[in-house]
């Protein structure tokens, strides 16, 4: 039933055209050092010394079993609590943690909003768009021509000549629009987003809302992660609800919305 | 329970993926395909390893200066141990111990961080590698390339050295390009290796000090093998003095100091220098690459 409702909200004269398929896919992290019991040197030494597989480590089952289609020009919100297991799942996705069990297929290379690891608090801003740019897979040409509308969209010089400047000395929402502006200068096939608007004043959120909204007409699929109900009714057709790592709902907006708003007890 | 009604229904998710062309997120690439996506973010490489060299000393009052003062200290500190209280000139004029044990510290300086930064290469961007995606092997081999370039500073402060010391510019001093490519290479198989290790255990980067330290007395930095040796076993040091460290070490100093013949040198010194550098590029390359697809887990 679910899916007439998207139907008609994809638009009935789109083709069907699945481009991300996620088959019972698990996901699980192995954490070094966070064993439960005693910690001290000796029982660590013994853990070495026993044979048998995964010594010391502790296992952490974040996606358990998930399973879902998305379409072309579809836009999918990611709902559930802190640490259900959206975030791992973008990245899943993205083929950016490889899976325990189960495969996710994609058409072309979804990309991940996001450059924040790549850049660096040394050196300029103006070096950060540059190295930004070249770690996203944009070649020297595309970032010579989008970089003055890459400065221009952060707004970071409305006050100065900060581009110039080290990155280390902007402030925390400087930096966050630098990053935005950057991440978003690339056009994505399949795109995802986590929780990227709510980064910088309101004024800088309005404008990259537009942006995210120009990017969702260009890219095939757009996935969302965001705690804020509000930005995923606006810009989402779909949803995922996951929690404790499973699909616990997948629907139209509306509906899972108000499932979820009546589980968090809103 | 997600099937659309259409043709499609009643299909297994993977043959839905195949009908429309979908392939597996996040599977590893062929070699040559591998290559070829390394190639085209040489862009990016480069970029990242001068930001790495930047970034290294930009909140130093001197700033980019210390790229030249940290080898040169480094250098002042080897020749007050080893050349005034140590004396392990043995065998050596002043004139070439000098430069001899400047050139050591330095080219063997550059494969011992090469090492040290291919350890942490995967384990200490995990930040990035769970971010975007590229090659992984992008990642050593910038870090390689960020070591080159810290030994193409160092290499300032050598020349002047050797210059103080009598060895003037000469025709010999061509032979440090193809010894710093082949080290390069070398270095970067290393790296390769190391960051594939490393990513599976960090420990590695605890170990690793150790043995390179271990690695560096036994090549022959601050003394000259045979000399040292003489009264052990001959084969003792021949395998010393074909261990890759000392055969970079030993081919950079004869290139570069006018009283280091080649009688210092063992034979076939070039072929085993080619040897091991493309061995371990290649082979270290093709150990990265098996891994690729699982390096992202922590």
């Amino acid at each position: 039933m679910a899916e007439d409702n998207n139907d008609q909200m994809v638009g009935l004269g789109k083709a069907h055209i699945p481009t991300v398929i996620a088959d019972e896919l698990h996901i699980v992290y192995r954490v070094n050092g966070a064993k439960t019991g005693k910690g001290s040197a000796t029982s660590a030494l013994s853990r070495i010394i026993r044979r048998g597989e995964e010594r010391g480590v502790r296992k952490v089952h974040a996606v358990r079993g998930v399973s879902f289609t998305a379409y072309r020009g579809e836009a999918i919100g990611l709902i559930g609590s802190n640490g259900s297991g959206k975030s791992t799942l973008l990245r899943a996705i993205a083929g950016l943690l490889p899976a325990e069990k189960g495969k996710v297929f994609t058409d072309g290379q979804p990309s991940l909003l996001g450059v924040n690891a790549a850049l660096m608090n040394d050196l300029t801003g103006e070096r950060n768009v540059i190295l930004g740019g070249l770690a996203m897979g944009m070649s020297r040409e595309q970032i010579r021509e989008r970089y003055q509308g890459i400065v221009d969209f952060s707004g970071i010089n409305e006050k100065g000549d900060f581009i110039t400047l080290p990155m280390r000395t902007y402030s925390s929402g400087m930096a966050a629009r630098l990053r935005f502006s950057i991440a978003a200068a690339k056009d994505h096939d399949v795109l995802m987003i986590d929780e990227a608007l709510a980064t910088g004043d309101r004024k800088f959120q309005k404008r990259s809302e537009a942006r995210i909204r120009e990017l969702r007409k260009e890219a095939g699929t757009v996935f969302l992660v965001s705690h804020n109900n509000k930005s995923i009714r606006d810009t989402c057709d779909r949803v995922l609800w996951l929690e404790r790592g499973e699909l616990r709902m997948d629907g139209p907006t509306d509906e899972v919305i108000k499932e979820y708003e009546k589980f968090t007890g809103k | 329970m997600t099937a659309p009604p259409s043709p499609d229904d009643g299909l297994s998710p993977a043959e839905l993926a195949a009908k429309y062309g979908l392939s597996v997120s996040g599977a590893r690439p062929g070699l040559f395909e591998y290559v070829h996506q390394l190639w085209g973010r040489r862009h990016f490489i480069l970029a990242f390893s001068q930001a790495k060299l930047t970034a290294q000393y930009s909140q130093a009052k001197l700033g980019q200066l210390w790229q030249v003062a940290t080898p040169l200290l480094n250098a002042l500190v080897y020749f007050l141990i080893f050349g005034l209280i140590l004396k392990a000139d043995r065998g050596m004029e002043r004139e070439v111990y000098i430069p001899f044990l400047v050139t050591g510290v330095f080219v063997f300086t550059f494969t011992q961080s090469s090492v040290m930064a291919g350890v942490r290469a995967i384990s200490g961007n995990l930040g990035l590698v769970r971010a975007l995606h590229f090659p992984r092997a992008s990642l050593p081999i910038s870090f390689s390339l960020q070591q080159l370039q810290q030994l193409l500073f160092s290499m300032i402060v050598l020349f002047v050295v050797a210059v103080g010391f009598g060895s003037y510019p000469r025709l010999s001093w061509l032979l440090i390009l193809p010894v710093l490519a082949l080290q390069f290479l070398f270095n970067t198989g290393l790296a390769l290796i190391m960051a594939r290790l490393g990513s599976k255990t960090p420990d590695l980067a605890q170990l690793m000090p150790f043995v390179m330290r271990t690695w560096m007395y036994a090549s022959g930095v601050m003394f000259s093998i045979p000399v040292m040796l003489k009264e052990h076993p001959a084969w003792i040091g021949d395998i010393l003095q074909w261990n890759p460290a000392a055969i970079y070490m030993d081919l950079m100093r004869f290139a570069l100091i006018d009283g280091y013949g080649s009688e210092n040198l063992p034979p076939h010194v070039w072929l085993v220098a080619a040897g091991w550098a493309l061995l371990v590029a290649a082979g270290g390359f093709v150990y990265f690459w098996k891994a690729e697809e699982r390096y992202g887990r922590g």
